[in-house]
């Protein structure tokens, strides 16, 4: 299939369809970022399976939360080469169109259109055409309703569907915005600090859902809570200072002694929560 | 060696233009009233064939009227009164009646019909030569201010007399700037009138020199040459003569260019008073205040009151009212925080809205107080005038000033942010509200000071506008978005980049304003700031990292 | 910000969420635009049946004034569709209210004809008066109605696409753009005080004779421009209430509230940002078209700064975010603005600057937030609605 990277972006967007045939469907090579000298991330190397379920670890300012900016766009690196597949180099694409290619995000903070209602929140995030012509003339489609209710069953908030989504709890728009990302059908899946302000129950449901949804799906999680990453991590990335540290199963990582000196010592917490 | 050739010039043209002239010593002058009075007193039976010398023993006595009365005879305003033989200065006034003023008591008397008078009689020749002893008196004068002034006159306007006068004064002239101006009306009098080698050596003399009145005289000679059937000599003084225009060209283009810079400086200077209250309370606090212009326009009102409540001392008004503006300014600037900013925290759109209707509220009651007329603010003695640097550069007094004055406030408003606790707690908060509340910082507190702070500036920027243009109720108005424009422009927050953006703000209109109008040049400005925000929305100077977004 | 009071029947679980909707929006079409039925009824039976000295005899300036009231509330709509729904703070919506009513002045200078005081037929008395020999290239077609009706789009339109691409593209928000936009409408101010421009100058366009053959004296004129008012705002709220309930609405609403976030959705904030600013322009356009024939003239004073912000004033007063108090909002403060600079003109400003500042503090929700879910709470509605859904 041959891609039209430097084409309009307009018809690149409908295009893009990453090459994994090699099983990576996301490169990150040699990426700095800096902000007024101060290197966020440094040659950073980092390299995603299509349909694996890939943990990031780190101390705060590990450059976590930069990564994901770099990947969905917000931020350019300095230098370093970002693709998508083989052949959609990321850099050169802006962040609607990163999202449309079939890169999602949860942010940190959860963020939501407190103004729209749950349903509707999910309905904006429905993949599809998301230009302005379509978007006034749309009509819900039977198939899209479904879609959206079956949504809304996943991530339990049939009850608050028509709710605004300001009122919500805050565990609740953390479960809307992932919501949000799988009504996106995304090929990967990056999401940042999923369970913050969850009960444990909540937790557990979150893990379950990232566990099942990696296969179809490459799923990138960052989270601080080393419960819930041992519970669903097969390969972890530790960052550490802009770049990677170590990587492999969370046993390895455990008794890696740089990782444990740098990570583990330094953030005693992190590591007794599991 | 110049010198020399000077002085054998000006034997040369004495020749030619003092033919009539007596010696300069013999004028032997006495100063007493009494002998001018005798002489005066004289005018009426004198006939006019005597007239010649008696107006010369006139012009002799060194007595501060005899001016006056030279001047009057030239005017042909030098009458005497019929009944008494009284010499009076006569000027026609409405009622066809005509006023008169006696010339040797300078006393008012009560104004007569004119056939109550006879006019003191004058000739050609003798206007002639009362023109060149003024000229003299005024070339002799102690003031130098009155020398150059007559000396430019002569420049101007030659005339053989005047021109023998500053031949044989030039060589006992002290005054450098005088004596220099005097050579110059010399050598081109020795332009026009010269053989053709005096000619050549006049032009080359006069190559350096900047008075409008010389390169007029070069252009017209150029001018008045054949354009064809050239003789040697006029192709040569064609060729100097241009060559010396253009010279004297470039020199002028070199000053139009830097005083297009001093006009531009002293815009951005005005500019950056406008702008500098901003950089504090938009740049530093993030409040949009658009009622920051009307605060502008009570500096400006106060400066009016404080010249009507003490019009004996309009030369130290300024002075009263900078820090007057800055304490009524800021006062209402804390008012409009307390009262009404602090409950809108965080609401950048609403705040530009209730800011808005206080602007509103402000025009209305100024208008209501001091009518909607615009009010006249004075000038001090100081501030007028200009600082003359060459016949064709000078600077004014007014806008020296400002620019000087405006650079003060940025200085001292710099130290204070850097400096000063109050800078420190103000940073602090405006960086982080939470943080500075926990380290104890009373935020409510360093919000009202800052922002009467940056308001009393716009205050001290309204005395300034009061010198420079209308004090009404719309002052404020005219500089507001410009203000806004100029914070934008150079980065929000950045006390450096509103410097830096005021300056060339004001520089580039000041040399657009020649080529385009200034309506135009107002507009191209404003269209080029839109393109470069939207191009850099951050301004020149924006703040980076993390933190800025 | 949040709307909970304005939405606070969703506080009940609806099933059938488009039913809900559809009821909402249906009840507020049918009531706004009813309202402007009978009310430009009675005006027009009682203009015209009933004769002066009546009781209920409403003269021939009060149907202009209403006329202008109504293109006033059509411009505040376009404000509110902006401003309300979409975030953007528009401190220059006058110039497109003032470059539609030039493109309509300008029709009506060609009509004047030989009937100018130099009688010329082809230039209006200002170009002779300048001794211009021939029309502006700009000026051509300015005789025909339909090429009017097209120029009362495309040039605010296109004003607002350039504008706003440009702006919204660099991602320039918040009050920068506010101050954009006041600076854009003073230098259009600027540009058309001067004479070169080609517009009239300081006097503007003035000295109307007729519309389409109509003479703009006749009364009868006068009471169709105010109907054909009242019809341009019900099918300019229509079209608004259309967009802000379609899916479209939605997406800008979340712009407005999340531009950052939108993006990771895949929308392109910036198109729909230029698309409704082009949407409100044009619409602040007709406003504009059909005020002048109403007033009968246009100068560059309409294009001042303050203008601009009284039309804000209009929508924060009414109650921005909904299409129904942007309308009330110019209504009221309009009409207040005649009383006022009738019998006391020094206070109106006093009023108005007042009134911005009281309403942002204590009437965040402007009119139509003192009378929370007023449609929504009329029984006939509330009644079926309940029915539907249970």
């Amino acid at each position: 299939m041959i891609i039209d990277k430097t084409g309009s972006p307009l018809t690149a967007t409908e295009n893009i369809k990453p090459d994994t045939r090699h099983g990576v469907i996301l490169y990150v090579e040699d990426v700095s970022v800096s902000f007024d000298g101060f290197k966020a991330l440094n040659d950073l190397n980092l390299y995603i399976n299509d349909g694996e379920l890939r943990c990031l670890i780190g101390a705060n300012g590990a450059g976590k939360t930069t990564l994901m900016d770099v990947i969905t766009g917000k931020i350019r690196p300095d230098k370093g080469v970002v693709n998508f597949g083989q052949q959609v180099n990321l850099l050169q694409l802006d962040e609607s169109e990163i999202a449309m290619a079939g890169i999602g995000r949860k942010f940190q903070k959860p963020t939501v259109f407190e103004a729209l209602t749950v349903f509707e929140n999910i309905e904006l995030s429905l993949a599809g055409d998301k230009s302005i012509w379509t978007s006034l003339f749309h009509k819900l489609t039977g198939e899209q309703k479904d879609r959206i209710g079956e949504i809304l069953q996943t991530i339990g908030l049939v009850k608050e569907a028509y709710y605004l989504a300001g009122r919500l709890s805050h565990g609740q728009k953390q479960w809307l915005e992932i919501g949000m990302l799988l009504a996106a059908e995304p090929r990967v899946l990056l999401v940042d600090e999923p369970v913050a302000g969850m009960t444990g129950q909540e937790t557990e449901r979150t893990a379950e859902l990232l566990t099942s949804l990696a296969g179809k799906h490459s799923v990138v999680v960052v989270e601080h809570d080393m419960a819930f990453v041992r519970s669903i991590a097969k390969q972890v990335t530790v960052l550490h200072q802009g770049s990677v540290l170590a990587e492999g199963t969370m046993s390895e990582i455990q008794s890696n002694p740089e990782v444990i000196k740098v990570y583990l010592g330094e953030d005693g917490d992190a590591g007794e929560k599991g | 060696m110049k010198q020399i050739f000077s002085v054998l010039l000006s034997c040369i043209l004495s020749w030619q233009v003092l033919a009539s002239t007596q010696d300069l010593d013999a004028f032997q002058r006495t100063d007493t009233d009494s002998d001018l009075s005798q002489l005066v007193n004289q005018l009426p039976k004198t006939k006019l064939k005597k007239m010649p010398s008696l107006v010369e023993k006139i012009a002799h006595i060194n007595n501060e009227k005899t001016h006056d009365v030279l001047q009057f005879l030239l005017n042909g305003e030098l009458f005497y009164t019929k009944a008494n033989k009284t010499v009076v200065h006569a000027v026609k006034a409405d009622n066809s009646l005509y006023v008169l003023t006696d010339v040797l008591t300078s006393e008012m008397l009560v104004p007569v019909e004119k056939s109550k008078l006879r006019k003191v009689k004058t000739n050609n020749r003798l206007r002639g030569s009362i023109r060149s002893y003024i000229a003299k008196i005024d070339l002799t004068d102690e003031d130098k201010n009155i020398r150059i002034k007559a000396v430019k006159q002569l420049l101007d306007n030659p005339s053989d007399s005047g021109l023998s006068a500053v031949q044989e004064l030039i060589s006992k002239e002290k005054d450098k700037d005088v004596r220099e101006l005097m050579n110059i009306t010399l050598l081109l009098n020795q332009l026009k009138k010269g053989k053709h080698a005096e000619k050549i050596a006049a032009i080359t003399q006069l190559e350096d020199t900047l008075e409008p009145s010389v390169k007029n005289a070069m252009v017209s000679m150029l001018e008045a040459l054949p354009t064809e059937s050239k003789t040697d000599e006029q192709k040569a003084l064609a060729a100097n003569l241009s060559k010396v225009i253009n010279n004297i060209e470039s020199k002028r283009g070199v000053f139009e260019v830097i005083e297009n810079i001093f006009f531009g400086l002293s815009l951005g200077s005005v500019l950056l008073l406008a702008a500098i209250g901003l950089t504090i309370t938009f740049g530093v606090m993030g409040v949009i205040n658009m009622a920051h212009g009307e605060m502008m326009m009570l500096g400006a009102y106060t400066t009016y009151v404080i010249q009507l409540a003490f019009p004996n001392l309009i030369e130290y008004s300024l002075l009263m009212a900078v820090p007057a503006a800055f304490l009524v300014s800021g006062l209402v600037g804390v008012i409009i925080e307390r009262g009404v900013i602090r409950y809108l925290k965080g609401r950048p759109l609403e705040t530009l809205l209730a800011t808005f209707g206080i602007s509103l509220i402000l025009q209305q009651l100024v208008r209501t107080v001091f009518s909607p007329l615009n009010r006249q603010v004075q000038a001090p003695e100081w501030m007028t005038g200009s600082w003359v640097i060459n016949p064709v550069f000078s600077l004014t007094f007014n806008r020296l000033y400002i620019i000087i004055f405006s650079l003060m406030v940025f200085f001292t408003l710099l130290l204070i942010l850097k400096k000063s606790s109050l800078g420190l707690h103000v940073r602090a908060v405006s960086q982080n509200r939470d943080m500075a509340r926990a380290l104890s910082i009373k935020s409510d507190w360093v919000d009202a000071i800052t922002f009467g702070l940056g308001s009393g500036i716009a205050g001290v920027a309204g005395v300034v506008l009061s010198q420079l243009t209308n004090v009404g109720p719309n002052l404020g108005q005219a500089y507001i978005i410009d203000s806004f424009l100029v914070v934008v422009f150079g980065g929000v927050g950045n006390l450096w980049g509103t410097l830096v953006a005021a300056m060339s703000l004001g520089s580039i209109n000041k040399f657009l304003e020649p080529a385009v109008g200034s309506v135009l040049a107002n507009i191209i400005v404003l269209v080029g700031l839109v393109l470069f925000i939207q191009k850099r929305p951050k301004g020149l100077f924006p703040q980076k990292g993390r933190a800025a977004d | 910000m949040t709307n909970s009071t304005e939405i606070s029947n969703s506080d009940t679980p609806m099933q059938s969420f488009s039913l809900q909707n559809l009821f909402k929006t249906l009840s507020h079409l049918h009531v706004v635009v009813g309202t402007l039925f009978i009310a430009t009824l009675y005006v027009t039976v009682c203009n015209l049946f009933f004769s002066e000295g009546s009781l209920l005899h409403v003269s021939d300036y009060t149907v202009s004034l209403f006329g202008k009231y109504l293109c006033y509330a059509l411009l505040a709509l376009a404000v509110d569709l902006v401003w309300g729904y979409c975030g953007i703070l528009s401190l220059g919506h006058g110039a497109f209210f003032t470059l539609g009513g030039y493109a309509m002045g300008m029709y009506l200078m060609r009509q004047i004809g030989d009937r100018g005081v130099y009688g010329n037929p082809d230039l209006p008395d200002f170009m002779v008066f300048l001794s211009w020999t021939e029309l502006p290239w700009f000026w051509a077609g300015s005789s025909s109605i339909v090429w009017m009706i097209a120029m009362v789009f495309i040039g605010p339109g296109l004003l607002a696409y350039v504008f706003g691409s440009m702006a919204f593209r660099s991602r320039v928000s918040g009050v920068y753009l506010s101050i954009m936009t006041q600076a854009m409408t003073y230098a259009l101010m600027l540009a058309f005080f001067r004479n070169e421009m080609g517009f009239g100058g300081n006097n503007g366009l003035t000295d109307f004779k007729e519309i389409a053959g109509f003479s703009l004296q006749d009364p009868n004129t006068k009471l169709a421009l105010f109907v054909i008012t009242a019809i341009a705002l019900a099918i300019g709220y229509w079209v608004s209430n259309y967009i802000v309930n379609s899916k479209m609405g939605r997406v800008i609403t979340a712009t407005r509230d999340a531009e950052s976030r939108i993006r990771f959705v895949g929308f392109r904030p910036e198109h729909y940002k230029v698309w409704i600013f082009v949407v409100s322009a044009m619409l602040a356009g007709v406003a504009g078209a059909l005020y002048v024939p109403q007033v009968g003239i246009i100068n560059p004073g309409e294009f001042s700064p303050l203008n601009s912000i009284e039309m804000v004033i209009w929508v924060a007063i009414g109650g921005r975010c909904t299409l129904y108090g942007a309308i009330i909002g110019a209504i009221v403060v309009s009409y207040a603005k005649t009383r006022f600079t009738a019998i006391m003109p020094e206070a109106w400003l006093f009023a108005l600057g007042g009134l911005f500042v009281l309403v942002t503090l204590l009437l965040p929700k402007g009119i139509a937030g003192l009378l929370p879910n007023l449609f929504d709470k009329l029984s006939i509605f509330q009644d079926e609605k309940v029915k539907k859904n249970t």
